[in-house]
Formats: C-alpha cells, structure tokens, sequence
C-alpha cells in the first residue's frame, strides 16, 4: 500500500498544527459556531447527539496493521471501546470530546493517517473497490490512480468551499464494487483500442433527497488527462452549482438542469484550457506511486489445498463461512477473507477495540500486514492462504467477526441513525438488529440467496437505501419513528433506484413486513433467480400484496 | 486607517468599496477621492471614462464572472473579488482565471467575508490582497494572522502560487 514519503508526512502534520490552532481559538472564543463549523467538518468532524464525530480518512479503504492498531487505541482511549466502518470506507469514532480532538489527529498523524476532507463541501476520501489488485475480474487496479487523485485532491485551494460535498469513486473490475454510478464523479478504468489505460467518466450520481444515477459525460479520456479533466468538471460545478438552496447544491441538481449534454460543453470548453497543462500526469509520477501497489511475496501453493477441503467436508459451520466469506483470489491456493461487521448483537459496522487488535495481529500473520474497509461495512483481509484459513474462522469465530452471511439479507448496510445521529428521523440499528434476529436461521438465509437490504434513519440516505434491493428509509410522522420500504434498487453495474412500496410501518411490524417480501419472492421466484432478479420480472404487485393485502391494491387501481 | 495584507504583510490601506444602495443607480456616477472600487455595473455603465483613471477598480459580487471584465483588464489596475460568505467558494475560481486564462497581473484583492483560516487557499488561488472587514480582527490579529498564510509549506497540486504540482517539483523518492 502507499507509504509516505517526507512531503506526504509533512502536509498531514501541518494539518495537525493548523487544526490545533483553529480549535485553540475556537474554544478561546475567538472563532465563532459558525466560522468553525466548515472547518471542523472539513476534518471530519460532526457535532452529534453525544458528542461529536470524528470520521478518519481510510483512503480507498486501504489500511495497515499498524494503523488499524492505532485506531484500536483510539476506540480505547478517546471514545466508548468502538469504532464504526461506513458505507465510505471511511472509520468513525462516535464519543471523542473535542478538546482532544487535536490528540487523536496527532497520533493519526503518527500512522499516516488523517480526517482532512471527509466532511465538508470539499472532495471526500476517494473510494474504490475493496479487492482492487486481488479479484479475478479486475483488468487495472484502480490503487495508484485513487492515489493520484487523493494527493491532487488534497487541500486544493480552488475546491475547498464547493457548493457542496463532492465524492469520487475509481473501479477497475468487470463488476463495479465501488458505486461509480453513484457517485459525483464515477471513474472506470478502461483500455482504449490502442491498448492506452485511461478513463471513462460518469458525472452527477448521487443518494441523499434526489437520488440520481450518473451521467456519463465522456466514454474515454487518457490518463494523462484525468486531473484535468477532473479539475474542469469541478470549476465548472464551483462557478455555476446552486448555492441558494442546500438541497439543490449537489452537482447532480446542475448536470440535471443543463442537461448531459450542454454540460458537457461547458466542461469541455474549459478542459481546452487546462489539457496539457503542468497538471497533466507523467509516467514517472504514476510509475512512482504504483510501486507501493505492486504484488505482495505470494509462495507457490497448489490451487486447491487438500486440508482445506478435508477441513470443510469435516466441519460444516467453516464450510458455511468458506462459502460464503471466503471469495475466490486471482493468485492460486490464496483467497480472500471477508470479516464480518455483521454480528446480530452488535450494530452493522461497529468494531470494538478488542477486534481491531485481533484484526491487526491476523492480517500480520495471514495477510502481509493489511486490511481492507468495505463499503458494505465489513473487513477484507485480502491475501490469506487456503491453508491458513481454518486457523483464521476459528480465531475470527471466538472474536465474533465470522457471521458467515457476507451479502445476505442480515449483511446489511445501515446508518447510525437516531442513537446517534442528530439529522435523523428515525433509529435505524434496532430495525437492522430486529430483522436481523428474525432471519437467524442460516438455511432459510441461504435459501433466501444474495440480497442487499440498506437502512438510512433519514433522507440524506447515508445507509443508500435508495440502492438496496430492500431500502429501509426512517420517516417522521407527527413526532414519532416510521419506516418506507422500497424494492428493487440496485447497486454495481445495474444500478437502480428502488421504488417505494406504499406507506409506512411501525418499527415493530418491520420483521414481519420483511418476511412477507421475502414469502412472496420464494413462492414466485424460478430456479435459480435472485431477488432482485424476481423483483424485476414480476414487478411490485405481488410484493405489494403480500405486504398489504389484495384490499390496498385493488384499491390503489381503482384510483388510478 | 484600515489594514489589509498584500504580499504577505499587513499595511495600511484607504481603498474604498463603493456599494450602491436600492436607490442609486449604476448610470449615477460620483466616485469619492482615492483609491475607489466600483461594482461591475458601474463599471460597465462609465468604462469610458473610467478606464483612464488608474486609482479604480472593480469589485465582483461572487454570481458575477470575470468573464465578463476579460475585454477590459488591459485598463484596470486592481480587480476586488466579493465572499459573500466565506463558504461560498466561487472567487477561488475566479481569481485562478483572472491569473490563468486572462493573464491579469494587477491586484486581485479579496474582500467581504475573509477569514484568516482560508488566507492560504486565497494566496494559493492568486488574491495578492487580502482584506478582512474592518473590526474584523485587531491589529494585533491581524498580525498574528498571517502566519495563516503559511499553515502548508509543500501542496501537492499545481495552483497560481505554484504552478506545477509538486511531482514536477520535487523528486520523489518512491
Ligand atoms: C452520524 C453522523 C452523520 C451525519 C450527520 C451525516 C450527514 C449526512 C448528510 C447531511 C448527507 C446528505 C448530503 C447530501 O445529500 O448532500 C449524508 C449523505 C451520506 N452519508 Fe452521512 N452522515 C452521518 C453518518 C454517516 C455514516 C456513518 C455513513 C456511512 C455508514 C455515512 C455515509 C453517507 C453517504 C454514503 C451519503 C450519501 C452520499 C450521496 O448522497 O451520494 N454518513 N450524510
Ligand atoms: S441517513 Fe440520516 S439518520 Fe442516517 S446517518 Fe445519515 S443523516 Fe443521520
């Protein structure tokens, strides 16, 4: 993974002074609420409910061991014992009080690490495919040019105060694992006839009130060009994005007034200008960047270990884990382990300090020292060897990290919601651990087959329920806690938004109302379909009357 | 007198800002004595006889585009560029075209809402001058405020202060 060198080192240790400084004349009265909020979210940092938020930059998910130990430190130090991995994969911290803030940053600091930019109207931690430079499908890796991008990225001065928060997402794989088309800018790496890497562009996706799947606005620019490119589609979006109306300042509200087209335009009128300028990238500087990326020391191994076949055959509940966990690696006899985030007594994506140590000392011995964050909130150790992962379910099962239902209904993205968020409309943990306990039944869940089910506690859709196979949205009506349900989004390479279903639940009847969705897809589904799959063909009537009733639908048409 | 920044040091500066009222219109001109910024309507309605006059300037709002003074720089001396708020970012990008695209080297001055948190992005994008609101801060603050110009000593990406991106600069040991 990418180490600093002295330049990198210095920049993030500048910050730690400036953001001390800000804090120290902030609480010195002399910034006020106002003038210190960009700043504090430009570091990541909310003021929530309890206390305020840190969110830490894991750039494209990538950690050490060394680093994951430090925010075991953190969790154990300077908050509750936890830490929450997000649909970013990014690491937030939910208790640390803010005198100590500057603490935290410096020993993050310590670790090549920092909050810079993951809150804000600024470019956000740039994300990508949690098995970049493993996965089978993947024909680039998308690490260096992510890297490329982070330190363009970086405190750019012309971009920190956008009209809004601007994410970008780099995938390089047949199958998009990083929601490019949900992202303000999506990059796919791609070869051009020629052989030539470079990118294709999709501008304007987004979640939050409007949800919108992005445009693609150019089928291919060289990499040389890509900041370029980049920086053109970003000034045309600071000068002209909407900055009168908070929900309306997303670049998607823009591309979608101007249309694709006309946008495009205007970004290619002003890429004229900045193409081949002293931002354009030299081979050299990609070269230098994707050494930290090259392949670790995998040993020769035979493709299918014997004793992890005889482990499996002799031990059902490691076969159900390698089945599902377990995912093929493009090296032979390595695989890939997902770590699950998902354990019902838990909330989706949190992790104790206790297990970010044990993570840390498993990736050390099985997994050249790193560890990956997911989008889906779980862990990736990406290089284990096929014979080491009996060793890793056991010691991953007594640590409670092995709840083998990697992309089942119970895998579920889910935002923190009400217990700790101060935007939110509802909770969204307790509906995620309720559904959760009501599908503890791994047959059924494995009958049930791959599904994504994403919870946000309110619009701003941080839990993506609006690209959930089942989205879960928490609404509020007259005061009190209510849940929208809507079937059929989707994320990756088909992405759609769900459509909702009718009106809302009481949290206490969502179990049974997942249960109904789920009756109707086993009744109807073919051999071998998935759930999304069903939804499509059959549409949302018979979901619609298994959840309630036949009296709501003919009701419904009678209407329309 | 009031103080400002330029080129990294505080001094004392008389240059007015002259903001019409509802009930003046742009075609109405009396300009004070000095150093006098107009806004851009004004600007447009006295060009003729403003452009001899080396003591004024032009002041945008954050909505208004540089664009719209490309013609005109050969005569302006100064150009001052409006943060409504502080959040609102637009000048970034408005300053970085007049340095860039229009190869304006007069003075480009912030002013408006300008805080010393976001001086070193200003510098970085080609404010050489650089305004807080009067009362804004105290001398003495003003003072201990310019080490914001300083708050990172090596960005990574090109911008009008640096115009190559440290890649280009530095060799990076991989
Ligand atoms: C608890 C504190 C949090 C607050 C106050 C918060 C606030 C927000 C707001 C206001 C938006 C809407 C922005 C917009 O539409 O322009 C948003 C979107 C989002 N948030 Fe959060 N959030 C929080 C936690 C999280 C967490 C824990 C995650 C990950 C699990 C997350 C991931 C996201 C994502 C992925 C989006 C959608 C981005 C898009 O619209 O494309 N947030 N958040
Ligand atoms: S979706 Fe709403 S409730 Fe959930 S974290 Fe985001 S802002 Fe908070």
């Amino acid at each position: 993974m990418y180490r600093y060198d002295s330049y990198d080192q210095k920049i993030v240790d500048e910050r730690v002074a400036q953001f001390r400084d800000q804090t120290r004349r902030y609480l010195a009265g002399e910034l006020t609420d106002d003038e210190f909020r960009p700043l504090r979210l430009q570091n990541g940092l909310y003021i929530q409910r309890h206390a305020p938020m840190l969110r830490v930059a894991v750039p494209y998910g990538l950690l050490s061991s060394t680093q994951v130990r430090t925010l075991a430190h953190i969790a154990r130090t300077h908050d509750k014992g936890y830490a929450h991995i997000t649909t970013r994969q990014n690491v937030q911290f939910n208790w640390p009080e803010l005198k100590v803030v500057p603490e935290i940053l410096a020993e993050l600091a310590k670790v090549e690490m920092h909050a810079i930019q993951t809150s804000g109207a600024c470019i956000r931690n740039i994300t990508s495919d949690p098995f970049a430079g493993v996965a089978g499908d993947e024909y680039i890796d998308p690490r260096p040019w992510c890297e490329v991008l982070r330190q363009w990225s970086t405190f750019h001065p012309e971009f920190a105060f956008l009209p809004r928060k601007f994410k970008i997402a780099v995938n390089g794989a047949t199958q998009d694992r990083a929601v490019i088309q949900c992202h303000d800018i999506g990059l796919e790496l791609k070869r051009d006839a020629a052989g030539e890497i470079g990118f294709r562009v999709l501008v304007g996706g987004g979640m939050g009130r409007t949800p919108i799947i992005g445009a693609e606005i150019t089928d291919f620019v060289p990499w040389q060009h890509i900041i370029t490119y980049c920086e053109a589609i970003l000034r045309v979006y600071n000068r002209y994005g909407r900055r009168d109306n908070l929900y309306k300042a997303r670049i998607k509200i823009l591309v979608k007034a101007l249309g694709i087209a006309e946008f495009k335009r205007q970004v290619e009128e002003e890429w004229a200008f900045g193409k081949g300028g002293p931002n354009t990238l030299t081979e050299a500087e990609v070269a230098r960047v994707a050494t930290h990326f090259t392949t670790p020391a995998y040993e020769t191994q035979p493709a299918d270990d014997a004793a992890y076949a005889s482990q499996r055959a002799a031990n059902p509940a490691f076969a159900a884990w390698a089945r599902r966990n377990v995912l093929a690696h493009k090296v032979p006899g390595y695989a890939v382990v997902v770590l699950s985030l998902k354990d019902p007594s838990r909330a989706p994506g949190d992790i104790t300090d206790a297990q970010l140590d044990l993570v840390a000392e498993w990736a050390d011995a099985y997994s050249f020292g790193e560890v990956r964050a997911t989008h889906e909130q779980n862990l990736v150790l990406a290089d284990v060897k096929q014979s080491d992962l009996f060793a890793v379910w056991e010691k991953a099962r007594a640590a409670g990290l092995a709840t083998p239902t990697f992309g089942l209904l119970t895998d579920m993205i889910c935002c923190p919601g009400g217990d700790f968020c101060a935007l939110a409309n509802a909770k969204s943990i307790p509906i995620a651990n309720a559904i959760q306990a009501r599908f503890d039944d791994l047959d059924y869940l494995y009958d049930i087959g791959e599904l994504e089910l994403n919870i946000s506690g309110c619009m701003n859709s941080c839990g993506h329920h609006h690209v959930g196979h089942i989205g879960i949205l928490g609404v509020d009506k007259n005061g009190s806690e209510w849940y929208q349900v809507s079937l059929g989004g989707s994320q990756g390479n088909d992405t759609s938004i769900g459509k909702v279903i009718g009106r809302s639940f009481a949290a206490a009847e969502m179990p049974d109302v997942i249960t109904n969705i789920i009756d109707v897809y086993r009744a109807q589904r073919l051999e071998g379909e998935r759930f999304i799959e069903t939804v499509r063909r059959i549409g949302l009537d018979p979901f619609k009357i298994g959840v309630y009733g036949d009296a709501a639908i003919i009701e419904r048409k009678q209407h329309a | 007198m009031p103080k400002l920044i330029k080129n990294g040091s505080v001094i004392d500066d008389a240059a007015q800002i002259l903001v019409l009222d509802e009930t003046q219109a742009p075609e109405a001109l009396s300009l004070p004595e000095g150093q006098v910024f107009v806004p851009l309507a004004v600007w447009q309605a006295h060009k003729g006889v403003l452009s001899d006059n080396k003591a004024v300037g032009v002041w945008l709002e954050s909505h208004e585009s540089v664009d719209d003074l490309a013609e005109d720089l050969d005569s302006l001396s100064a150009v001052a560029l409006n943060f409504p708020k502080f959040t609102d970012g637009r000048a970034y990008s408005g300053a970085a075209l007049l340095r860039t695209r229009y190869g304006f080297k007069g003075e480009i001055r912030a002013i408006g809402d300008v805080l010393r948190d976001q001086f070193f992005f200003m510098q970085r994008c080609g404010f050489d001058v650089i305004q807080p609101k009067t009362g804004k801060y105290s001398d003495a603050q003003l003072e201990e405020a310019l080490a914001s110009l300083k708050d990172f000593s090596t960005p990574y990406q090109a911008a009008v202060d640096q115009p190559e991106p440290l890649f280009r600069r530095a060799r990076r040991a991989a």
